[in-house]
Parts: C-alpha cells; sequence; structure tokens
C-alpha cells in the first residue's frame, strides 16, 4: 500500500513519468522509424511476492528442495534463539519501545491497509483515464483529418468530371451554334429558290392567262360580231 | 550439455564457479563511476520489482525500512554492547 503511494508521489515528481513515457513511447510507434520497445512494456500488476511484509519468498523457494515448508521457520527460531542467548541482540529499554511500536505498525496495517490500497489504486486510474482521454481526443481528431484529407483527394478527382461536363457544355454549345447557323443557311437558299420558283411560275402562269384572256376575249367578240351580224 | 564458452566477465555471480571467483572479482569495474553504474544497476531492479507496479504491497517499503534498522543496529552494537545482561556467553 505504502509502495502504491509512493509510486503515486513519484509519478508526480517525475511528471507522470513512467505513464508519460509510455505515451510518448506509443505515439512514436505510429512512424515507422526503428524503436526498441514500441509499444512500451505495461507495468506488472503485482510487485514480487512477500511473505510477512518483511521476508522476500526466494528465501523460501530457496530452502523448499532441502527442508520443506518448514525449513525457513525453523532457520528463524534457531537463529534467534543464537542471537538471543550470545546477546549479539541485546534485550534493553529499546527492545521495549521496538516492540510496542511494532505492535502499533502491525495492528495499523492489518486495519487500513486495504482503504489504502483503494485509495491509491483510485489515484492511479484517475491518472491513467486522464491520459487515455488525451490520447482519445488526439487519435480522434487525427483520423478526422486523416478522413477530411482523403474527402479532398476525392473532391480533386471529381474535378476530372466537372471539366468533361464544361467540355461538354462548350461542345454543345459549338454544335448548336454550327447548327444554327446551318439552317439559317439552308433557309436562306431555300427563299431565293421559291423566290425564283415563284417568277417563273408568275411568268408562266401570266402567259397562259394572258393567252385564255386573249381567247376569251376574241370570243366574245366573235360572239358579239355574230350578234351583231345576224341582226 | 556444454554451451558456448563465456568469457569471465560477462557471468552473473551465481554462475561463476568458485574457483573463477576471484578473477571474475577482479574484472569488476571498482571506479567511482562503475560503483555508482552498480548501485543504480541494484536500485532498477528493487524498484522495477517491488515498487513500480500496479499493485505493490507494503513489502517494497517495509523491507527497505527492516534493512536500515538492522543496519543501525549493526552499526550501533559498539555502544549496545553494554547494556549486555551477562559477561560471558
Amino acid at each position: 500500500m505504502l509502495s502504491r503511494l509512493v509510486l503515486v508521489s513519484a509519478s508526480a515528481l517525475k511528471s507522470s513519468g513512467a505513464l508519460g513515457a509510455g505515451l510518448v513511447q506509443a505515439s512514436r510507434s505510429l512512424h515507422s522509424s526503428p524503436q526498441s520497445l514500441a509499444p512500451m512494456p505495461a507495468l506488472p500488476e503485482k510487485g514480487g511476492k512477500v511473505r510477512h511484509g518483511i521476508i522476500p519468498e526466494e528465501l523460501f523457494q530457496l530452502l523448499y528442495p532441502k527442508t520443506g515448508v518448514t525449513g525457513p521457520y525453523m532457520l528463524g527460531t534457531g537463529l534467534l534463539l543464537y542471537l538471543l542467548s550470545k546477546e549479539v541482540y541485546v534485550v534493553n529499554h529499546e527492545t521495549f519501545a521496538a516492540a510496542s511500536i511494532g505492535i502499533v505498525i502491525v495492528y495499523g496495517i492489518k486495519k487500513f491497509g486495504p482503504d489504502v490500497a483503494a485509495l491509491a489504486d483510485k489515484l492511479n486510474e484517475e491518472k491513467v483515464a486522464k491520459a487515455q482521454e488525451v490520447k482519445d481526443v488526439a487519435m480522434a481528431s487525427l483520423a478526422q483529418a486523416i478522413a477530411e484529407e482523403k474527402k479532398e483527394q476525392w473532391r480533386a478527382e471529381g474535378r476530372q468530371a466537372l471539366f468533361d461536363a464544361k467540355r461538354n457544355n462548350v461542345a454543345n454549345l459549338l454544335e448548336t451554334n454550327h447548327r444554327e447557323r446551318v439552317h439559317l443557311v439552308t433557309n436562306e437558299v431555300k427563299k431565293r429558290l421559291d423566290y425564283q420558283i415563284a417568277l417563273q411560275h408568275l411568268a408562266r402562269n401570266h402567259g397562259k392567262q394572258s393567252i385564255a384572256k386573249c381567247i376569251t376575249d376574241l370570243k366574245m367578240l366573235a360572239k358579239a360580231r355574230q350578234a351583231k351580224a345576224t341582226a | 550439455m556444454a554451451d558456448k564458452p563465456v568469457p569471465i566477465a560477462e557471468k552473473r555471480l551465481m554462475d561463476v564457479k568458485l574457483g573463477e571467483l576471484t578473477s571474475w572479482a577482479t574484472t569488476k569495474d571498482f571506479s567511482p563511476n562503475g560503483i555508482i553504474a552498480a548501485i543504480r544497476r541494484g536500485h532498477d531492479r528493487y524498484y522495477n520489482k517491488y515498487i513500480n507496479v500496479k499493485k505493490g504491497g507494503i513489502g517494497g517499503v517495509a523491507m527497505l525500512l527492516t534493512g536500515y534498522v538492522l543496519l543501525s543496529y549493526v552499526w550501533e552494537y559498539d555502544h549496545i554492547k553494554h547494556d549486555r545482561w551477562r559477561k560471558y556467553h
């Protein structure tokens, strides 16, 4: 538990050292430069095992093949008796003080340990969540930038279609213009030709009409003359 | 199995045979820089094993304090000798 608080304060002193370094390492792994330890290995879940708070588990593992489970305890008892009997450890007033302090410390740890551990865990969680949030925001904004860039590239491709449409438009205009002029030409030519035909018709009809008129006139004259002659 | 022969200087302490112990010790760097580097290595090993973990326990700090208590007793023994109950053991 105390280790967790040490870690919290040490990390705060190192300006979120391990976490910050982890973030930097993780973002560096996005580039393709050769980096060792990319991404950064996560912190181990639990520390090395320690029995009764002060004796590392390795001692027990060391003695287990030869002496079984009770080996280290027998070793401890024998050692203690030797120290006491040879007075390598002297029993004096400090022994009493140490015993009292030891009892208080052990009682405090047993009673408040889990709560302090939960508190330290919560602080760590908050730090991790904040860093994760920053990373997520950065990733989201970068992903959005990528999507927008892709859209811009797609739009640039679309400009080709735009140019084609404009070219088609211009071709259409030219074509209509050309056809208009062709129609104009044909109409004008047709008008002139019709005029000539009408002229010819008129001339022919006029001739025919005048001859017909002459004939009717002559017939009328002849009739009148005949009528006069008989009268 | 005979492994490829490793030069003595690179072996770890537990792999050194008893006969090679002195020659191994002479290859070690005892300059001030070397000593500081060794202290840093030891500190990093202890720190990364017991303290720099997600759920550390009391052991990491408690072992340091216990070591401090024992070391201070050893340094004070010449003074504590005079509180002994018996003269001859």
